[in-house]
């Protein structure tokens, strides 16, 4: 996959305090969107267990992983402490309402 | 401007008080730190492992040189402050340095009790309090000879074993004719003496020291009986006395300890005290789980939160000598009004005596098997009344030890190699190697870091006797007030009564109005509150499908490889050939790649794509299907027998009975999930006795048993009562559920809530009080007019689309 930036559609196709996901040759990605309408992206597989992060629920700027509980911080991809793990991220522009992610 | 903290006392109660203080407002003080010895913070239980070559004294070091440094606190270690100016505000060491403050906070500690005796004064004796003791110790240890160790306390019982594992001969002696008189009675003490003496020690009971022989160094004791014992070593453990030479000498008013209110101020409101040097409400504490609960409440309000009270604490003790395993808690003797449960097993080398007042736990000594320790220490504090338990009580908690442990009465003669938590694979060595190395004191940290006893919790017991036989003779376990979730102070209690007394209708309103700590809550206290809310006002709550685990966003179990299982709900468990067909055609046109039939009597369809679900949920739907809740904290499945219609034992129409049960129940959420089960006869096909609600029918009527539970831990139910008509077992089934939908905390399964609030006051209510049966009865039909709408048929319809559909796709 090469770099890109990629039209995802409107902020209000994501629920807050949700996420949906992005199909990617190599995967899935998630692409969450906060409270306060903060929009975050990362690979779609837990650091621990491969879960899927975007079935969660997102609190503050984490998410809990539905399979074993395990918190990923949304703005770093590491995992809240005393875990150990990260995961890929990736920008998301958010232009008047209007999403883009970029691939590298 | 930032204010100036000064601490006094740079041990655990201080120094864990500044550490809360650092996590709740990291920016409120400059710190300066004071503390007698040159040392950093360190475990100060740890002592007795140094001693005894089990530890080297790096492992006990709590909070290196460095982490003051990360933290901008000025350390002044082997610094003493001799004195406290309160009005101008500042203190000053001994060398001459003076340090203004805003607030004071004192944590002096204790020393120990030296005994105003001719000779005390001689070197070669010592108290046993700080890391020197332990090495002048050590340097005697090395010469050999004979220690004498005076008091056979908790303290002074770890000394000679120690002293004794370096190669000294140690002799103890005591004052009373029981050891560790405050923790045990004459029988635990006698076998702990005779285990003692195994271990090569030796007792002079009931002798009391006159003078400490020698000049220039120790040389022996003499005793009041007129008799002699030689000694090059003689270690006083006798107790401890607050330290409060300090406080007093700054006309701050102390009686034992510096006295102190519920906020942990002294009477100068600049100046706080925590920790063994405290007088709290008459008590004062030499074990480290109290001084927790104080710097917990005394950062708060140095942080200026001011909300928190300190309340006292109960304190249990377990004693920290290799092999020996001893628990003690509460008042353990037993007077005129108290009534005594005692087990007495010498070959097996097990002492257990329960004191109980007024159906009430009173206090408890447990010698050889202490597994049931935190569970009694739990029931003490919680003041639970134990009357429905009584026949058991003795004999603990039963199955804390799960499959092929149960026969290990001792944790400490379990190998590290032993699984400890089944289901996260987590080994005793590895335990205890993170305890060490992480600083761990309590069951949360433990969790955290291991993960030990993290899922099902069967192991719970088992963890927390392994670290507190790793930290030492006491830890700290959960105060009995237990907050939801770090979000809030509040517990599961308090929040339910708020919810309707301040009638609050939504999570967002909730969390503002009881002051929740972080903006939207976690994935913890979400969940429940949006039960409790959807349970107060069943009428008007809008579902918060975010605030839901995903089981129960998308109706379907998540499996481990991110597809799910779906479950249709197959009524009582009986079906058609027709249905059966439907469920084959469904399950072959979605590729479905395991049929599975359930212990709940229906058929599982496993390993179907999140995107497939509503298709697959609109061709179940056509067939008559609607959902089963499988995936849910809510009304799982009736399981029945055949009962009289086929069977030659059965005694009623179990099954027709069962699938008016769930027709009537389906739909309906829960604490935590929820299982019925009707049985047609005594032989109990259907399991009636390990579900949450069970009928056994019998040839005049129906046992209605609850609180049942096949799962982590068997629990077999309690028998409710006996109805004559299937009119009497739906109320009954519709009121019990009521009252635990309405009284359970969320995740809490209908068995640990019985045995939390007692199989009489649910029987006070559902049994003997018909109005209020049937009052609840009326709320439960009440709340199941809106619960009954079939979810899938819903999704299937377009409801909530967008979780099946990707936001995108990107082609190669």
């Amino acid at each position: 996959m090469t770099a890109s930036r990629i039209a995802l559609g409107h902020l209000n196709d994501i629920p807050r305090q949700g996420a949906r996901i992005v199909q990617t040759p190599t995967g899935e990605i998630a692409v969450f969107r906060t409270l306060d309408d903060q929009i975050f992206a990362l690979d779609n597989r837990c650091p621990h267990k491969g879960g899927p992060l975007a079935q969660g629920i997102v609190h503050g700027t984490q998410v809990t992983c539905p399979l074993h509980g395990w918190v990923i911080n949304l703005d770093s991809g590491n995992a809240a402490t005393p875990d150990e793990g990260c995961v890929n991220r990736y920008t998301v522009d958010n232009e008047g309402g209007l999403l883009y992610l970029n691939i590298y | 401007m930032t204010m100036r903290l000064v601490v006094i006392g740079n041990g655990m109660a201080g120094i864990r008080t500044v550490e809360e203080l650092l996590n709740m407002s990291p920016d409120t003080y400059d710190i300066t730190v004071f503390g007698n010895e040159p040392q950093p913070n360190y475990n100060r239980i740890l002592l007795s492992p140094v001693l005894s070559a089990e530890m080297s004294f790096d492992e006990t070091i709590l909070n290196s040189f460095d982490w003051y440094r990360q933290h901008n606190i000025t350390l002044h270690a082997g610094h003493a402050v001799t004195h406290i100016d309160r009005v101008k505000r500042f203190v000053s060491t001994d060398d001459g340095m003076q340090t203004p403050y805003d607030r004071l906070l004192i944590a002096t500690g204790s020393n120990p009790f030296m005994p105003p005796i001719p000779g005390i004064d001689l070197p070669g004796v010592i108290g046993y309090r700080s890391i020197a003791d332990v090495q002048t110790m050590l340097a005697a240890a090395q010469t050999g000879g004979h220690a004498v160790v005076i008091g056979g306390g908790l303290l002074g019982l770890e000394a000679a074993y120690g002293l004794s594992l370096r190669g000294m001969q140690v002799t103890v002696v005591h004052l009373s004719d029981c050891l560790m008189e405050r923790q045990l009675d004459k029988t635990g003490g006698d076998m702990l003496r005779k285990a003692l003496i195994k271990r090569g020690l030796t007792f002079l009971m009931a002798h009391q020291t006159e003078a400490i022989l020698g000049t220039g160094h120790v040389t022996g004791l003499r005793f009041k009986n007129g008799t002699e014992i030689a000694a090059s070593l003689v270690v006083m453990a006798a107790g401890i006395r607050p330290n409060i030479a300090l406080a007093k000498s700054a006309g701050i008013h102390c009686e034992r300890g510096i006295v102190v209110n519920d906020t942990l101020q002294t009477f100068d409101p600049r100046i706080y005290a925590v920790g063994e040097c405290v007088q709290h409400r008459n008590q004062t504490y030499g074990l480290v789980a109290p001084l927790f609960e104080q710097a917990k409440v005394a950062a708060n309000h140095l942080a200026q939160y001011g909300r928190m009270r300190y309340e006292g604490s109960q304190t249990s003790t377990k004693l920290k000598v290799t092999g020996i395993d001893l628990f003690s808690a509460g008042d353990f003797h037993a007077t005129d009004d108290d009534e005594e449960l005692l087990l007495q097993d010498a070959t097996r080398g097990i002492y257990k005596k329960l004191v109980l007042r007024d159906n009430k736990l009173r206090g408890a000594i447990l010698y050889g098997d202490t597994m049931d320790g935190s569970w009694y220490f739990q029931l003490l504090r919680d003041g639970t009344d134990i009357s429905d338990m009584r026949e058991h009580l003795l004999f603990g908690q039963a199955h804390l030890g799960d499959a092929g442990r149960s026969g290990a009465a001792s944790i400490l003669n379990l190998p590290d190699s032993a699984e400890i938590c089944g289901c996260n694979g987590i080994k005793k060595g590895h335990i205890i190697k993170t305890i060490l190395e992480k600083k761990l004191f309590t069951l949360e940290e433990v969790r955290a870091h291991t993960k030990a006893s993290s899922s099902c919790g069967s192991c719970t017991g088992l963890v927390e006797a392994i670290l507190a036989s790793t930290v030492g003779g006491d830890y700290s376990t959960q105060s009995s007030k237990k907050p939801l979730c770090p979000c809030t102070e509040l517990s599961h209690d308090e929040v339910r009564n708020a919810i309707t007394q301040l009638s609050l209708h939504s999570i967002p309103q909730l969390m503002q109005t009881l002051e929740w700590k972080t903006t939207d809550g976690c994935a913890k206290c979400r969940p429940a509150l949006n039960y409790y809310l959807l349970a107060a006002w069943p009428d008007s709550y809008q579902d918060d499908s975010r605030s839901r685990f995903i089981n129960e966003r998308v109706h379907a179990n998540i499996q481990k490889d991110g597809t799910y299982s779906v479950v249709p709900r197959i009524w009582g468990g009986v079906t058609s050939a027709k249905e059966l067909r439907s469920i084959a055609d469904v399950a072959d046109k979605y590729a479905v790649p395991t049929i599975k039939i359930t212990g709940g009597q229906r058929i599982d369809l496993l390993g179907v794509a999140k995107a497939d679900l509503p298709a697959m949920w609109h061709d179940l739907a056509d067939a008559g299907f609607v959902s089963g809740h499988a995936y849910g904290k809510a009304l799982r499945t009736v399981k029945t027998c055949v009962g009289s219609e086929w069977c030659r034992f059965g005694t009623q129409d179990s099954t027709a009975l069962g699938i008016r049960l769930e027709k009537m129940t389906w739909g309906s959420w829960t604490p935590h999930k929820f299982k019925l089960a009707v049985s047609g006869c005594p032989r109990n096909c259907a399991e009636s006795t390990i579900k949450d609600f069970g009928i056994v029918c019998v040839d005049s009527g129906y046992e209605i048993h609850v609180g049942g539970n096949g799962g982590i831990k068997v629990r077999v139910t309690d028998f409710l009562c006996k109805v004559g008509t299937e009119e009497e077992v739906i109320e009954y089934c519709g009121a019990f559920m009521q009252m635990y939908r309405e009284e359970a905390h969320y995740l809490e399964r209908s068995a640990p809530w019985i045995e939390r609030v007692g199989l009489s006051h649910i029987k006070q209510h559902i049994v003997d009080d018909a109005n209020n049966r049937s009052a609840l009865f009326a709320r439960f039909l009440q709340s199941q007019a809106n619960a009954q709408t079939d979810p899938w048929q819903e999704h299937a319809n377009g409801k909530e689309a967008f979780e099946y559909k990707p936001l995108a796709t990107i082609e190669g």
